[in-house]
């Protein structure tokens, strides 16, 4: 049975359609990612399989549970990582914990039995007794992932868990996901990072403006919507070059910001041509999700 | 279904508010001894102030001295002030500064818990703070009677009405702002008009009967011959208007923070 599945999916916030007929299926233990710019309807989409607030039409279940009428019965087996921090600041990080298992209905003393190793897994175990203001950024997400794991929820929601975190910090996140994948867990994760998505989804969808425009393996996606050899040219002559020679060298050319970029299946003419312009830099790499994702939702700026 | 109806379903009532109540007890017992000392300063200073200071220039309020007339108004604006204060400040930080309420709704705890859990805890706190003034009130011996144990009960509805208007006012509320708004025109007038300082009857009719409507002095017009070993008048007028500020309050509330968090 799927772990979720969510079928025809709408709902208008005062006219404007938000999420306009959406069909999600994730399947047990995989890394479901949702990829989309600001304003998709990412964190709307989770709202609803979390029962928080009601389609205008579709149906959603979880673990077979229909949302959003056997909601809390669902929410009892799930975990939530919000892209807001709300950990409770008036606690330490073992209270923290404490109090959300309360809220599942378990004793104390469960609790307490799965404490230490939930800190342990959060990297946590030395600041048990830390108020959360003393706790870093990177330090506040990973209790968050514990706090989402008191219950041993089958499903983990993640909404952007990665976000305004330095780069140590998100590897460590990404090594924690990759860890309850091996546990068996199935992860359901939003985020706008092509290459948190690229490392960590079996499975992606991307959105815009409340549809989902294409899905597959990373793999898949970067196959079907792209070329696989990209070169991108910075600097003052580019766009110039680009018009006079990059165009008829590659199959597509692309202007973002000041980048230039050149898509191509046979890139070898392309790249001899740039080898005898000094002045132009130049970065010859295979193509990624972000391509792809640029390429599907449009270079223009979101917000 | 239309949202408005929607919204305004009745409330689903179950005890896993307990788990909200406990949530916010954790975090009062940290601070427990200064925010009992803070919420019983204010009642004090105003009836050591006014009723030494005045009472001495006054006779007797029917029969009782000044300060113990004011004594039992105390009890009751103190439980007012606590009630308000713990569900505007410190719910609308609690629901919209650091999100607590939605991460208690990622839970399996609905939004109908935490309202009805934050409603309960307000009227808890403020029973504290109106037991606070009450001991005090009897150590200074301006409360001689057992009857007076009836204005617990009393203080604890009066909690939840002002705990759930507090709450309107936060479900309603873009800021702390807002509430500065709600202490004026609202909890000020209440003080003065509602027989804390001085009998309703000093009133020009037409206050008298606005005064009627206040939820206040329905609590005020029962505490103060508790504590003066009475059976108050009216006792069946008095409690149906607290608990109908009460249950109104709360149905509101919670309608009004379905809108706002459910869409």
């Amino acid at each position: 049975m799927a772990s979720l599945t969510a079928h025809a999916l709408r709902k208008s916030y005062g006219g404007r359609e938000v999420i306009a007929g959406i069909d999600l299926e994730l399947r047990p233990g995989e890394c479901f990612g949702l990829l989309g710019p600001n304003g998709a309807g990412k964190t709307t989409t989770l709202r609803l399989c979390l029962g928080l607030t009601e389609p205008d039409s579709g149906t959603i279940s979880v673990f077979g549970m229909p949302v959003p009428r056997a909601a809390r019965e669902a929410r009892a087996r799930v975990g939530v990582v919000p892209q807001i921090d709300n950990l409770d600041p008036d606690f330490t990080a073992r209270e923290n914990l404490l109090v959300y298992g309360r809220y599942f209905g378990m004793s104390d003393a469960r609790i307490a039995e799965r404490v230490p190793a939930l800190l342990e897994f959060a990297g946590l175990a030395n600041r048990a007794d830390d108020n959360i203001k003393a706790l870093s950024g990177g330090m506040k997400r990973r209790l968050t992932l514990a706090r989402a794991l008191i219950n041993d929820p089958a499903l983990i929601f993640l909404d952007e868990p990665t976000t305004g975190l330095d780069p140590q910090a998100r590897h460590l996140i990404w090594e924690r996901l990759r860890q309850l994948l091996a546990q068996g867990k199935t992860i359901f994760l939003t985020t706008h990072f092509m290459d948190e998505a690229e490392r960590l989804c079996h499975r992606l969808a991307i959105m815009d403006r409340g549809q989902v425009i294409a899905s597959g393996s990373p793999r898949e996606l970067i196959g079907a919507h792209i070329e696989p050899q990209v070169v991108e040219v910075f600097g003052d002559g580019a766009e110039a070059w680009a018009g006079a020679h990059g165009a008829s060298l590659s199959e597509r050319c692309e202007k973002t910001g000041d980048t230039t970029f050149c898509y191509a299946h046979n890139i070898g003419p392309l790249l001899q041509d740039l080898e005898s312009r000094p002045e132009l830099r130049y970065l010859h790499r295979p193509a990624n999700l972000e391509d792809v994702f640029l390429r599907l939702t449009g270079r223009d700026l979101r917000d | 279904m239309s949202n408005a109806t929607k919204y305004c379903a009745l409330p689903r009532l179950s005890w896993r508010f307990i788990h909200v109540w406990r949530r916010n007890a954790m975090v009062w017992r940290k601070l427990a001894i200064p925010s009992m000392l803070g919420n019983l300063a204010d009642p004090m200073l105003y009836m050591l102030g006014f009723g030494y200071g005045l009472g001495r220039m006054m006779p007797d309020v029917f029969g009782t001295s000044y300060i113990a007339f004011l004594a039992a108004g105390m009890v009751c604006s103190s439980t007012m002030m606590s009630a308000s204060f713990e569900a505007m400040y410190s719910g609308f930080s609690r629901m919209h500064v650091q999100r607590t309420w939605d991460a208690i709704m990622n839970a399996p705890v609905t939004l109908d818990d935490v309202v009805i859990g934050e409603a309960v805890w307000a009227a808890s706190k403020s029973l504290l703070s109106g037991i606070a003034v009450l001991v005090v009130a009897t150590a200074l011996g301006l409360a001689q009677s057992w009857l007076a144990l009836w204005a617990l009960p009393v203080m604890f509805v009066t909690g939840i009405a002002f705990g759930s208007l507090g709450l309107v006012m936060t479900a309603l509320s873009p800021s702390y702002d807002f509430f500065m708004y709600y202490f004026t025109l609202f909890i000020t007038p209440m003080m003065l008009l509602c027989g804390v300082f001085f009998p309703v009857d000093q009133l020009p009719q037409a206050l008298q009967h606005a005064a009627a409507f206040l939820p206040l002095t329905h609590a005020v017009a029962l505490v103060r011959p508790l504590m003066d070993d009475t059976v108050p008048p009216g006792i069946a007028t008095h409690v149906g208007m607290l608990l109908l500020y009460a249950v109104g309050g709360f149905y509101g509330a919670l309608a009004l923070a379905r809108r706002r968090l459910l869409t």
